[in-house]
């Protein structure tokens, strides 16, 4: 019997802001790489808390900074956050990240290193957290239709089995439940490569196809051709993308499309780590095609869920967000099937529908707004990676 | 004989498929599937070829524009015979 997406509910989180969260963190967030100690000693001290150190946050500027300021403020901001104590050495701009968080409406504290020291901002943090915790862990589930959902997409360690099985699983999702209200989010600018001509008419609207080539455009113009040596052919395909057999990047690009289904079309492409601002409906986000940093950016974007499909068997986590593997590849679920949450081998063997593995991925998704673990989270995944724009000052 | 496909076909305009089984030794008389109306039709491997990896269906020579999602995704720099296999060492991207 055919699945009735459109009374479909999860057991999940509404927010202050009215979003909706399927985790229930209680982040301590550092502003800078120096005060990952500090967070980290209040992370220890306070159980049921999770720290997301990182490797920047001083000296940089420009757009270099905003991108940073957007990352972190996104990821405290994030529903699948209830509330976030952060540290940064100087109290400037931990008020920046604090404000921008405070913006959602949940609990923030900041707190800032300088005339204090490590030890006294532990002490003061780790109270904060502790009555966070406590918060938090009383607040309850309610029902909220499957509509209220965010769900990101990003494919890794691609080879010729996910443009024929797990991403057009994500498409056929993505084909039944952004017509149900959901907000979507594909980007991985520099594998669009090879496919930007397809890209652009799957555009909802002429402005969306400009600003979508121009982003692309930009960055072949700013990027590869400002920095290349050669071509692109030592890192897109990757080799593990040409030992699935891979071979060129328009090949890749043609699978990693296959994500965004039959149907559906893009309302508008934002920057990255960027809100999506013209309601529900699919995103392209500006983003690196590397797994962590592009989930990390769709993550501080708001999405609170993200489908994964993987080929030869990326095994990505983020901390905040569970990220939910899909695989066709019959070796792959061999050899490495602890990563895995939906295996669409079957369609490979011609037993599974394409429209089969999108049920089924929507089952998972909602036992996962549910609170069921994805395999990167029972195996402690939490890669949080920020993209840099230039070098600091 | 199974009815598993050992190759997939994306569209019937594509001039390659790809393995979808482990282990497929050269003389495997192949089922081969086009995924966009499920069709089939037979073919030999001509080479062992791994799982994930490309199969001409048709004959292609240096020069050939190798299509597959029914779009170029390439140009043959070597010969393939039809059943033979279509890597990086006998395609490349148009693109530089």
């Amino acid at each position: 019997m055919a699945f009735d997406f459109s009374s479909a509910t999860v057991k999940a989180w509404r927010r202050e802001n009215g979003r909706v969260g399927v985790r229930n963190h209680v982040l301590i967030l550092p502003v800078d790489d120096i005060s990952n100690a500090a967070c980290e000693a209040v992370a220890n001290n306070v159980k049921g808390t999770l720290v997301i150190p990182h490797a920047y946050g001083r000296l940089q500027f420009g757009e270099d900074l905003e991108l940073h300021f957007r990352t972190i403020i996104g990821t405290g901001a994030n529903p699948n956050v209830a509330a976030v104590v952060v540290i940064g050495i100087e109290p400037e701009w931990t008020k920046v990240i604090v404000d921008g968080i405070a913006k959602t409406g949940k609990p923030v504290t900041g707190f800032s290193i300088e005339q204090k020291g490590d030890f006294e901002t532990i002490r003061q943090a780790g109270w904060k957290a502790k009555e966070y915790v406590h918060w938090a862990s009383e607040l309850q589930k309610e029902d909220c239709p499957i509509s209220d959902l965010w769900i990101s997409t990003k494919c890794g360690e691609s080879d010729t089995t996910t443009g024929l099985s797990s991403c057009p699983t994500v498409g056929n999702m993505y084909d039944k439940l952004l017509p149900q209200g959901i907000y979507g989010c594909f980007g991985e600018t520099s594998e669009i490569t090879g496919a930007e001509h397809i890209c652009e008419k799957r555009a909802a609207t002429p402005e969306a196809a400009d600003k979508f080539k121009k982003i692309w455009q930009a960055y072949s113009d700013d990027v590869i051709f400002a920095h290349q040596t050669d071509d692109l052919s030592d890192s897109q395909p990757t080799k593990g993308n040409i030992l699935g057999g891979l071979t060129t990047i328009e090949e890749k690009a043609l699978g990693n499309l296959e994500k965004i289904g039959r149907t559906s079309t893009y309302i508008d492409a934002m920057g990255p780590a960027e809100s999506p601002e013209k309601g529900p409906g699919l995103y392209f986000m500006d983003s690196s095609s590397a797994a962590a940093e592009c989930v990390t950016l769709m993550a501080a974007g708001g999405y609170v869920i993200h489908t994964f499909p993987t080929g030869q068997g990326n095994v990505v986590g983020n901390p905040i967000v569970p990220v939910i593997k899909i695989s066709g590849n019959p070796r792959t679920l061999r050899t490495m099937s602890e990563h895995i949450d939906v295996d669409v081998t079957g369609v490979l063997t011609r037993e599974q529908t394409i429209d089969q593995a999108g049920d089924a991925l929507i089952e998972m998704i909602i036992r996962t707004a549910n609170g069921r673990f994805t395999a990167a989270e029972a195996l402690g995944h939490r890669e949080f990676s920020m993209t840099k724009l230039y070098r600091s000052a | 004989m199974s009815n598993i496909p050992q190759l997939l076909v994306h569209d019937h305009a594509d001039n390659v498929g790809v393995v979808v089984v482990e282990d497929l030794k050269a003389g495997t008389e192949m089922l081969c599937v086009v995924t966009s109306d499920n069709s089939d039709f037979r073919l030999t491997a001509k080479a062992d070829i791994p799982i994930g990896h490309k199969v001409a269906v048709k004959a292609l020579k240096a020069g050939d524009t190798v299509i597959k999602y029914h779009e170029d995704i390439g140009k043959m720099v070597g010969d393939a015979e039809i059943g033979g296999h279509v890597h990086t060492h006998n395609c490349k991207t148009k693109r530089w």
